[in-house]
């Protein structure tokens, strides 16, 4: 069955070449370290350097002298660490509400779904701004604040399935073979909902990686961590005269987010063959 | 001439299924005026020929060879704009299931409409008006109004009824029926069967009918085609078919459909007087919907007063048409839906009095095997899961539990080692066996069955049956049998109990029930089951080779 799946997979052309920029963007983020020691934040040529121009500096250097490429290599770790754990802090949260909210009905799904709506009507960036200006700017907070503003598309997605999943008869079987309620929840019921979550997921990490570059983009990330966003807001400027400060860490950005959404894309068509919209 | 041939007929499945033709070798002719019935189990490419004759064959699958003339006019090759002339206006469809062949957002009269429109036929004006007469002509109530529903707003059968007002806009020389009748109840059934047999003759319309069901096939064919794995096995008139089967494919089919009579008439007293294992009194079950601060809720009595009693080694079946709360009741007794009032005494406990945790350890003891193959196991969990869950949440030790599960399995004969395998890797009789095994694993006194033959083939039917019967024996399981099929219920049930809107209207011992019914609904029931005046022929003519 994950043989099938895989086969799909690779057969769609986006999906696959979204796949290779990921892979690339993964280990740029693992290697990069090792191929600049150095910090990115250190001053090493003189400033507005543009790119090819110089040995070494392939991407010249920006308004302090600091090295692009340093900062953009750097910066991959930043944006691929925020997106992915922000992503399984959102489906923690996310998940469980909506599991709850979608297998017992009634009051509890009122009360739950009332709650994510009280998420869902604030717009998550403005949201994600206010929580910013009350913690401070460090990692872990932009992490939990992208997470916290991230969520409640998750609980409506698992809900919706739960909730058509919990009349299937292999769940009344359940309930009639003496299964607990947590054990239906986990065991029958959230691992036949994996498909559209792990597609939602996918996506969900696109998002946080944009997030991350706009928070940092108005000066509200982690001013200790050089990322995309942070380049392209200091160099916006001198957009004019230096424009590829802003254009390199931006096509970065562009290139990293479109492949999550390839591969989600990917991951929609081969996980639910039966909805792809190919078919016809 | 006949009006339709088809010679040699092939068709290609895509790589990697489980054979390479659909069909193949399939020659048949189609003259003016005849109903043609082709019958077959699922997967004998019954549909896939006539879906070849629309042009409809799915993604993929492509003609492979052969001929299908219309008026002598080679259309097996046609480009699509070349069909859309021929579809609707000298060949057109009906579909098994008229709810997702209709359009749910369009009023019934505009999808009527829409036939003329896509053939550029008649004024609005017009077109209005024939939709309107073509409602009446299949016989629906009030179509001045019924022309402004919507589908959902209509019965099964009534939707039914507007897609063959449909199919006969254009006066079609050729019309298709895809199992029509599947998804209706029987009364409902009977009432298509007539109508279809009635337009037929009044407008010389050819008909291909495609089936599963030769009870069907007896009431309206004239010339049967029977089809195994992608083959014609036999064809002939109905009467050669039917009461001179020559192929053991078709005798066996024929053999395999449960007749009325074949319950052998003892143990019925016997199993009287074994003590009541489970006890229902006024069961009472109410659904409402809608309602609104001006408008009344609807409320369906779904189980009204419902009183019992099932005695051990016995079983109840309970039949009615859909709707009319035999599932409810089913569901209700074991507390998958918790009742309004009444209680359900399984040996001594009350389970409507029961809850949480007390209630998970009773109801080991009332087990339920459901209609659904498909979905009554949990696609991605391996049969040896499915059967162990409920012992080691009663406490059974897992491997304890696993050799029990290797025991059920060769019980409801499957190989033990099926315990390592996904639920998708059997077919639907196999699963059906599996979900009976998980009935057993908790050694229940009382299974409900709810439809548990309902959505097989009618070999895989008669087998499972026999299973049943056997299992009942040899366990003493006591049953509550949950069918809308009649034909089913005379075949095991010691007791049978009529439901309509859920009211009891009728109980009594099978053969009284089934042989003198007391009321009016039970013998129109009775009289609707198919191939009913038939049956007694064919089942002599099988038994006589």
């Amino acid at each position: 069955m994950m043989l099938d799946g895989f086969k799909r997979f690779a057969r769609n052309r986006g999906a696959a070449i979204g796949l290779v920029i990921l892979l690339f963007v993964i280990l740029t983020a693992i290697l990069g370290p090792l191929l600049y020691p150095d910090s990115p934040w250190k001053m090493v040529q003189r400033p507005f350097l543009p790119p090819f121009t110089m040995d070494g500096l392939p991407l010249g250097t920006d308004a302090l002298g600091r090295d692009v490429m340093a900062g953009l290599v750097h910066g991959a770790r930043i944006s691929l660490l925020v997106g992915l754990v922000s992503t399984v802090v959102a489906l923690l949260i996310g998940v469980p509400i909506g599991a709850l909210a979608g297998y017992f009905g009634g009051f509890i799904d009122d009360a739950l779904m009332r709650f994510t709506e009280f998420f869902q009507t604030i717009p998550s960036f403005a949201l994600a701004i206010v929580l910013l200006a009350i913690f401070q700017p460090s990692l872990f907070y932009v992490i939990l604040a992208i997470a916290i503003v991230s969520w409640p598309p998750v609980a409506r997605l698992v809900r919706g399935e739960v909730l058509s999943l919990r009349s299937r008869e292999y769940v009344e079987a359940a309930m009639l073979s003496g299964q607990g309620t947590l054990q239906i929840i986990t065991r029958q019921i959230l691992p036949n909902a994996l498909p559209p979550i792990i597609v939602l997921a996918s996506l969900m990490v696109a998002t946080a990686i944009l997030l991350e570059s706009s928070l940092s983009f108005l000066g509200l990330g982690d001013p200790n961590v050089m990322s995309w966003g942070y380049m392209i807001g200091t160099a916006r400027t001198v957009m004019r005269t230096a424009w590829w400060l802003s254009f390199i860490p931006g096509v970065a950005i562009l290139l990293t987010v479109l492949a999550m959404n390839l591969i989600g894309e990917g991951l929609n068509d081969a996980l639910n063959p039966r909805l792809s919209r190919k078919s016809r | 001439m006949s009006l339709l041939e088809i010679e040699n007929l092939a068709i290609a499945l895509p790589a990697g299924a489980d054979r390479q033709l659909a069909v193949e070798n399939i020659s048949f002719g189609l003259s003016k005026g005849e109903i043609l019935c082709i019958v077959g189990e699922s997967g004998s490419g019954k549909s896939m020929s006539a879906n070849a004759v629309m042009g409809l064959l799915p993604e993929g699958v492509e003609p492979a060879g052969g001929h299908i003339r219309f008026h002598g006019r080679e259309i097996l090759h046609l480009t699509e704009d070349e069909r859309i002339d021929i579809r609707g206006k000298s060949i057109s469809m009906i579909f098994q299931e008229p709810l997702s062949a209709l359009n749910p957002l369009m009023r019934v009269g505009a999808q009527i409409c829409e036939v003329f429109e896509a053939h550029g036929l008649l004024t609005p004006a017009e077109r209005m008006a024939r939709a309107v007469e073509l409602l009446e002509e299949v016989g629906l109530p009030d179509p001045d109004k019924t022309i402004r529903a919507y589908p959902f707003q209509l019965s099964g059968g009534q939707r039914q009824r507007v897609m063959i007002a449909m199919a006969l806009a254009l006066e079609p020389e050729i019309l298709i029926a895809d199992e029509p009748t599947t998804a209706l109840d029987v009364t409902t059934q009977a009432q298509i069967l007539a109508l279809i047999e009635e337009l037929r003759r009044k407008h010389e319309m050819a008909v291909i009918f495609i089936t599963h069901d030769f009870g069907v096939v007896a009431d309206i064919a004239d010339r049967v085609i029977v089809m195994q794995t992608g083959q014609i096995v036999e064809q002939g008139s109905a009467e050669d078919v039917l009461l001179r089967p020559s192929h053991p494919y078709t005798k066996s089919l024929i053999a395999a459909i449960p007749g009325m009579k074949d319950k052998p008439d003892t143990g019925q007293t016997h199993s009287q007087q074994s003590p009541v294992i489970l006890s229902v009194k006024n069961l009472n079950k109410t659904f409402s919907t809608g309602g609104g601060l001006f408008k009344p809720a609807r409320v369906v009595h779904a189980v009204n007063d419902m009183t019992f009693d099932l005695h051990l080694g016995e079983t109840i079946g309970i039949v009615g048409e859909s709707g009319s709360g035999k599932s409810t009741a089913g569901r209700c007794i074991i507390r998958l839906i918790d009742p309004d009032s009444g209680t359900v005494r399984l040996s001594d406990v009350d389970l409507t009095a029961l809850n949480g945790h007390a209630l998970r350890m009773a109801r080991s003891k009332a087990q339920m095997i459901f209609q659904d193959p498909y979905s009554s196991l949990n696609p991605r969990a391996r049969i040896g899961r499915i059967l162990t869950e409920g012992p080691i949440a009663h406490g059974v030790p897992r491997a304890q539990a696993l050799d029990r599960a290797r025991e059920l399995l060769s019980l409801v004969g499957l190989d033990p080692s099926a315990v390592d395998r996904f639920p998708h890797e059997f077919s639907g009789g196999q699963r059906q066996r599996i979900g009976i095994a998980r009935a057993l694993a908790l050694d229940p006194d009382v299974i409900i069955a709810d439809e548990a033959v309902s959505a097989l083939d009618v070999s895989i039917q008669a087998q499972v049956l026999d299973l049943l019967a056997d299992l009942k024996a040899r366990l003493n399981l006591s049953m509550l049998f949950v069918t809308h099929d009649l034909r089913v219920a005379a075949q095991i049930c010691d007791r049978i109990m009529v439901m309509r809107r859920g009211q009891v209207v009728e109980m009594g011992p099978s053969a009284q029930v089934l042989g003198q019914p007391a009321h009016d609904y039970t013998r129109s029931l009775l009289d609707a089951i198919p191939g009913r005046h038939h049956e007694a022929a064919m089942r002599q003519s099988v038994a006589s080779y």
